[in-house]
């Protein structure tokens, strides 16, 4: 029972294979779901959410796995300026001008925000958050002064208007396509490229830049280009989603994906495939409120996130809690067997190696670890007074009053503490100590036969 | 400005938002230095889906119930980017921006929600809440302002101290005993309330810029707590004035964003122009110290080129015998000349060119910075194992060693008899 293959981490209650599945499945049905209830403008408002947010959540988990979480948090607000800007100089509300004033401004911003910080000695977060809102500021002016006779209003470009791009379309091969939606798709193809080309740059500069600039990458050249892909994506989601909500599907499908796997091809799979439910299900609950469906991706996104803060497999508050009443059970059991063993000794009175645990426990982990005890064949119950070890149970205990013993007698060899420190940590050590330690110690006691307090050690084997 | 130009309208205008930028810059100095900056824009947007709520239950234009709204969804965004920080493993950077655009995004979604309530969605005027609108003020939200100033000066004036404290050093403060999670918590109240009223004036976005401006351009010219708060007070009501007079003067343009801009503008001057801290002033002191490296490494040189023949003072024939590392070749003729001119050095002809000789005044110059180059070696070569931490070479010795030490390391170039020593050595008459 107290073996160390046991107190290694176990697998969530989801893993490998069946997670993957499960995952789809969590994906692909509500989605299914919102496409089979929506009309024609409906399921192309869904398909325009997913292509600006997809590219948003992949690109998203370089930020957030490198802690640049805010940073494209001030991107996304920062290229209001050079949309504006774009706009001004070429007239159009969509197209290459605009992209490419978005990615100027979004890499204006990453090196403004580092200039400051590094030059004026201000702290990194009052850098970006004085860098961000001023250019938001030039921005938001810009708009109302200059473009105000045009269709390019504040609010158009805060909140999006994703509602009304289905609606300017044009019919290619007898069906009628989205204006927005070839736009969308060249960026969401060229994040696809980016990503995959440079796959293992960013990989290496996202998790040991020092390493990756060893190696010869250029790891400043990586961190700009990877600066303007979040603008060029966040300005062309802008419309869809509105230049605040690209920040939610920035951070949150990734931040999500980060609770639910530890590999970065995975992350962005469950990025993405958040980023898909946050389209579908926002669209459905933006219709069924009669609502802004930006927000309501945003407040689905939130959900999703929540959702996984408490179920996800290994990182959520559920199977950590759970991982820790198991701990706590296994503990109890141990005690218990100790304390019985110790009574059968009858050779000394229990003295300072009462269970002092035992009181600290809540009673309900006590009874659960009694029942189990009972239900494993290691103790049974006497008709009268205290229940008794099986041998089973009493082979367990001996191990485990094995390794207390062998401890105390350690810190007492090596450690010159006196003997009314020897107990505590004995007590709360012994659980963790395996046969290979017992072993060890053992054989590094030279094999003793009784403890500092003068108690024998039970030998590993009758 | 004209008469006209300052109605009863524009006073209470300007009087409001003056008094809400000095606010913000009080207790935003506190955010800033704290390294909070970023959870004062968290927590106006999560201020959003607080009004909207508020709106949907009272069903009408309540102030006091929409103030009360967003102040309890602000702290609720704040509460929870705590929780995730501490109980998660997403770091603050993600909780912030998941708070700021999830609550966000809700608020859009319930103010859509007000907006298409029949009767009622136009009156709600929820779209100001982002962008803000001055123009709006009305005398009885100066008093309102006026009145949470005066509250954030009256508790920040009490607990000074304690502030003080946790702002530069909260693990210090925390072992010595303070309540360091109230004094946060009372901190962030204090910004809550200063972000919910400034909401309607300025909008979301930008109230977090008033925030964080004043404190961060006031901390260019200061380093002591009392004075930059003074300063950021100042520059917030200062930078409210200014924008507000600005958009009033030209119409059709937000105040907002021209309150940001003006603030932006304070921030960049000091950026540029603030003494010491600023980046023209460390420039000039940058300047300034590689110019008296280059003069003491001349004057260094000099000092070896005559040492032999002191007390008398040889004259120095050619640049050439200036060659050697440390002297800056580059810049030794401007490095001469400007010897020549602090009269440390006379430049006289002679037959086929000039010669150099050391003023009296140059030599005393030489002898000191020979002596505390040669100190320095001293101490490298006999107390190597405090270099690392003792050795700076750019300072002089008697600011960094101590005097006993100094003592030993001259007795030991005395008895190798190479102290420079204006003793009995000194100049001949």
């Amino acid at each position: 029972m107290s073996t160390p293959s046991e107190s290694k981490a176990r697998p969530g209650w989801l893993a490998g294979r069946r997670l993957g599945i499960a995952w789809l499945l969590a994906v692909a049905v509500p989605t299914a779901w919102a496409l089979a209830v929506s009309d024609e403008i409906g399921r192309w408002t869904i398909a325009l959410g997913v292509l600006a947010s997809v590219p948003c959540a992949v690109l998203g988990c370089y930020l957030v796995l490198r802690q640049l979480s805010l940073l494209g948090d001030a991107i996304s607000h920062a290229v209001l300026p050079g949309i504006a800007l774009g706009f001004l100089l070429s007239g159009q509300l969509i197209g290459p001008a605009i992209v490419a004033g978005a990615m100027v401004v979004g890499i204006l911003t990453a090196v403004l925000t580092q200039l400051l910080s590094r030059l004026g000695k201000v702290p990194e977060d009052a850098s970006l958050g004085v860098v961000f809102t001023s250019l938001f500021a030039a921005g938001v002016l810009l708009i109302t002064h200059a473009a105000s006779d045009v269709d390019l209003d504040a609010g158009c470009v805060l909140y999006g208007l994703i509602e009304l791009a289905p609606l300017e379309s044009s019919p290619i091969g007898g069906i009628e396509v989205p204006r927005s939606f070839w736009g969308l798709g060249l960026v969401a193809l060229a994040t696809l490229g980016f990503v995959t080309l440079l796959w293992k740059e960013l990989l290496l500069v996202s998790f040991d830049a020092p390493l990756a600039t060893a190696v010869g990458i250029n790891a400043t050249v990586i961190h700009y280009a990877l600066m303007a892909m979040v603008a060029g994506v966040t300005v062309a989601a802008f419309e869809a989603v509105g230049s605040i909500l690209v920040v939610a599907m920035l951070i949150v499908p990734a931040a999500t994906a980060h609770l639910l796997s530890d590999r970065l091809l995975r992350m962005m799979l469950a990025a993405s495939g958040v980023a898909v439910l946050c389209s579908a299900l926002g669209y459905r609950g933006a219709v069924a409120l009669n609502s802004s469906v930006a927000g309501m991706m945003a407040v689905v996104a939130g959900a999703l996130f929540a959702l996984a803060v408490i179920m996800a497999p290994h990182q959520g508050m559920l199977a950590r809690a759970i991982t820790r009443l198991r701990l706590s059970l296994r503990i109890a059991r141990e005690d218990i067997l100790a304390r019985l063993y110790r009574d059968e000794e009858q050779t000394s009175p229990v003295g300072d190696e009462a269970p002092a645990a035992a009181s600290v426990r809540t009673r309900w982990v006590e009874a659960l670890a009694r029942r189990q005890l009972r239900r494993g064949g290691l103790v049974s119950d006497s008709a009268s007074g205290p229940p008794t070890l099986t041998d089973l149970g009493r082979a367990e205990a001996r191990e485990l009053v094995r390794a207390h013993r062998l401890w105390e007698s350690y810190l007492s060899t090596h450690f010159d503490l006196p003997p009314d420190h020897l107990h505590d940590p004995a007590e709360r050590l012994e659980h963790f100590i395996g046969p290979g330690l017992r072993a060890e110690l053992d054989a590094d006691l030279q094999a003793p036969a009784a403890d500092p307090h003068g108690r024998s050690i039970p030998p590993e084997r009758p | 400005m004209t008469t006209s130009f300052l109605t009863y309208n524009t006073l209470i205008v300007l009087l409001g938002t003056g008094l809400l930028g000095a606010n913000a810059g009080l207790v935003g100095s506190f955010a800033v230095l704290r390294r909070r900056s970023l959870t004062g824009d968290a927590l106006a947007h999560a201020a959003l889906p607080g009004l909207a709520l508020a709106f949907l239950a009272v069903g009408q234009r309540n102030l006091p119930a929409m103030l009360a709204g967003a102040l309890v969804s602000g702290l609720l965004g704040v509460a929870v980017i705590s929780g995730l920080r501490s109980q998660t493993r997403v770091k603050e950077d993600a909780a912030i921006g998941i708070v700021l655009s999830v609550f966000f995004g809700a608020g859009v979604v319930l103010s859509r929600i007000v907006q298409n309530t029949p009767g009622v969605g136009s009156k709600a005027g929820l779209d100001s809440y982002i962008l803000g609108k001055t123009a709006g003020i009305i005398r009885q939200d100066v008093f309102i302002i006026g009145g949470v100033s005066l509250v954030s000066l009256l508790v920040i004036l009490l607990a000074y101290k304690e502030f003080k404290l946790t702002v530069f050093d909260p693990d210090f403060a925390r072992v010595q005993g303070w309540p360091v999670l109230p004094l946060d918590l009372l901190l962030m109240g204090l910004i809550a309330l200063a972000v919910v009223f400034g909401l309607p004036m300025v909008g979301v976005v930008l109230m977090a810029a008033l925030l964080i401006l004043p404190a961060a351009a006031a901390r260019f010219w200061t380093d002591r707590l009392g004075p930059l708060l003074v300063l950021a007070t100042a520059f917030g009501l200062v930078i409210g004035l200014i924008g507000t007079a600005l958009s009033a003067r030209y119409a059709g343009m937000p105040a907002g964003p021209i309150i940001v801009l003006v603030g932006a503008s304070v921030f960049l001057l000091s950026v540029l122009v603030a003494p010491r801290r600023g980046v023209l002033g460390r420039a000039v002191a940058a300047w300034r110290f590689r110019r008296s490296l280059d003069d003491r490494a001349i004057l260094r040189r000099l000092y070896d080129l005559v040492e032999p023949d002191l007390p008398n003072l040889r004259p120095i024939e050619t640049a050439g015998e200036l060659d050697r590392n440390g002297t800056n070749r580059r810049r030794r003729g401007a490095i001469l000349a400007r010897l020549v001119r602090q009269g440390a050095l006379r430049v006289e002809p002679d037959s086929g060119g000039t010669v150099m000789t050391l003023t009296e005044d140059g030599l005393r110059r030489a002898r000191a910075v020979a002596r505390d180059q040669r100190l320095w070696e001293q101490f490298l070569l006999h107390a190597p194992e405090l270099a690392g931490t003792m050795a700076d070479l750019s300072q002089e010795t008697a600011e960094v060693l101590p005097p006993d030490l100094i003592a030993e390391l001259e007795q030991g170039l005395r008895d190798t008899g190479r102290l420079p020593d204006p003793g009995p050595r000194g100049l001949a008459p």
